[in-house]
């Protein structure tokens, strides 16, 4: 009987496979993204006088705590309302790029301040330029010691992929979503997206916890 | 752009919409307090080594850390339908919720009380304190001076992600906003007012928590 609910069969795995590559896909543009903001985002508060750091806290702070879920929504509907609607994967790769953004510039900000003064102060007198201490000293330094810290920012945001599908991006859960709500056999496909996340996730975040032992040795 | 922005709208739900971030903060105390329990037991299974125990709490501690946090609520709320176990949106994000923060809680336990050196431990036996008064004066209070920041930034966490309560159907903040921009057309301005609240909402938490650890660690590095 061909009836309305169909089992799991093995048709579904290019529909799977899409939504895996999909929630690979905008994780890592937004990780990509996001770091090479993170790091301008740091370094500037790391440079720059009190009013600007205010001004640049006071914004990475909204990102910050207004939940990942409303942004994007918000953003979704504002560039829709304002005549000009973006595809979903556009949409969630700029509100997701912007969110880890925010989190990466605190990351990176404490690792370009851990390097010391007298570091940069030495270089300076050894000749080196401005962007020369930026280039071999400051960089370098800074950005090393905070991988771990880096690391475990890009599983969050990883993980947090997952909420993009809200704006209708077809990302793993929501394909899983989708097979759900035809073949009503929740658990299976849950645990088996489950599995997907952890098995990204829980490898990456043993090997950051050893180079944080690592390092603190 | 000709967009006309109706704020009236949103201002005669506020008492809902206020009533909902109620539900918010209700939701994610209630999940901090059963979390911060289950995880001292977690962290306490964990430190001891005692096999089947240890294994348990490493299982929970490592899927709630590295799985999303939708995928708990969905597996809550989907999921254990399966077994016959049918939870309100409500049951199913503080369940998915206290399992998170249990799991991460646990290893900020587990870092605080490890980052103590045995040494003290040892010192305040030889000085003839009993166990009871080593942890009660000693070891205790500077764990939880330890512990007290990476806990704040857990309850910001809960309540920035009790917001997911939107996907089930949940009464809270964003749940009671989705039903409202979906009667009155007004999904901007809904959403922008919410993204407000919730701002407030976490600004709150945090400054009451600085004011609290002023008070608390008060003459202390």
């Amino acid at each position: 009987m061909g009836g309305l609910f169909t089992p799991l069969s093995w048709n579904d795995t290019g529909f799977i496979l899409t939504g895996i590559m999909n929630t690979i896909l905008i994780s890592g543009v937004s990780i990509f993204i996001g770091t090479a903001l993170g790091v301008m985002v740091g370094f500037a508060r790391a440079e720059s006088n009190k009013v600007v750091n205010f001004c640049l806290g006071s914004v990475l702070d909204v990102l910050r705590s207004v939940p990942l879920i409303i942004q994007l929504i918000l953003f979704s509907t504002f560039m829709g309302v304002m005549g000009s609607p973006l595809p979903p994967f556009v949409a969630g790769t700029i509100v997701l790029s912007l969110y880890t953004m925010a989190f990466m510039g605190e990351v990176f900000r404490g690792g370009f301040e851990s390097v010391q003064n007298s570091m940069i102060v030495a270089s300076r007198s050894l000749g080196m330029t401005y962007w020369q201490t930026i280039r071999y000293v400051r960089f370098p330094i800074g950005l090393r010691s905070v991988f771990p810290a880096w690391l475990g920012v890009a599983l969050s945001v990883i993980k947090d992929s997952a909420l993009v599908s809200v704006i209708g991006f077809m990302e793993l859960l929501r394909t899983s979503e989708q097979l759900i709500s035809r073949t009503q056999q929740p658990l299976e496909i849950l645990i088996g997206v489950g599995i997907f996340y952890f098995l990204i996730s829980y490898p990456l975040s043993l090997y950051g916890r050893r180079v944080e032992r690592k390092n603190a040795a | 752009m000709n967009y006309e922005f109706h704020w009236n709208v949103v201002f005669q739900k506020m008492p809902e919409l206020l009533q909902g971030a109620f539900v918010t903060l209700h939701v994610s105390v209630l999940s901090m307090v059963l979390g911060i329990v289950i995880a001292v037991f977690l962290a306490i299974a964990k430190m001891n080594n005692k096999p089947p125990f240890n294994y348990m709490a490493s299982t929970w501690i490592e899927i709630a850390r590295n799985t999303p946090a939708l995928f708990q609520i969905y597996m809550a709320y989907f999921g254990l339908g399966a077994f016959g176990i049918h939870l309100s949106p409500y049951m199913a994000v503080l369940c998915a919720l206290v399992f998170i923060n249990a799991g991460y809680l646990a290893e900020t336990f587990r870092g605080g009380f490890q980052s103590i050196p045995d040494a003290q431990y040892n010192a305040s036996k030889s000085l003839g304190m009993t166990n009871f008064q080593t942890y009660r004066y000693i070891i205790l209070p500077q764990m939880f001076r330890r512990i007290y920041h990476p806990m704040t930034n857990q309850f910001v966490w809960a309540i920035l992600m009790s917001s997911l309560g939107i996907l089930v159907g949940m009464n809270e903040l964003s749940g009671e906003t989705q039903r409202f921009q979906s009667l009155s057309f007004r999904t901007l301005e809904f959403f922008m007012v919410t993204a407000v609240l919730y701002y407030i909402i976490t600004k709150f938490v945090l400054l009451s928590a600085a004011l609290i650890s002023k008070r608390l660690f008060r003459g202390e590095i």
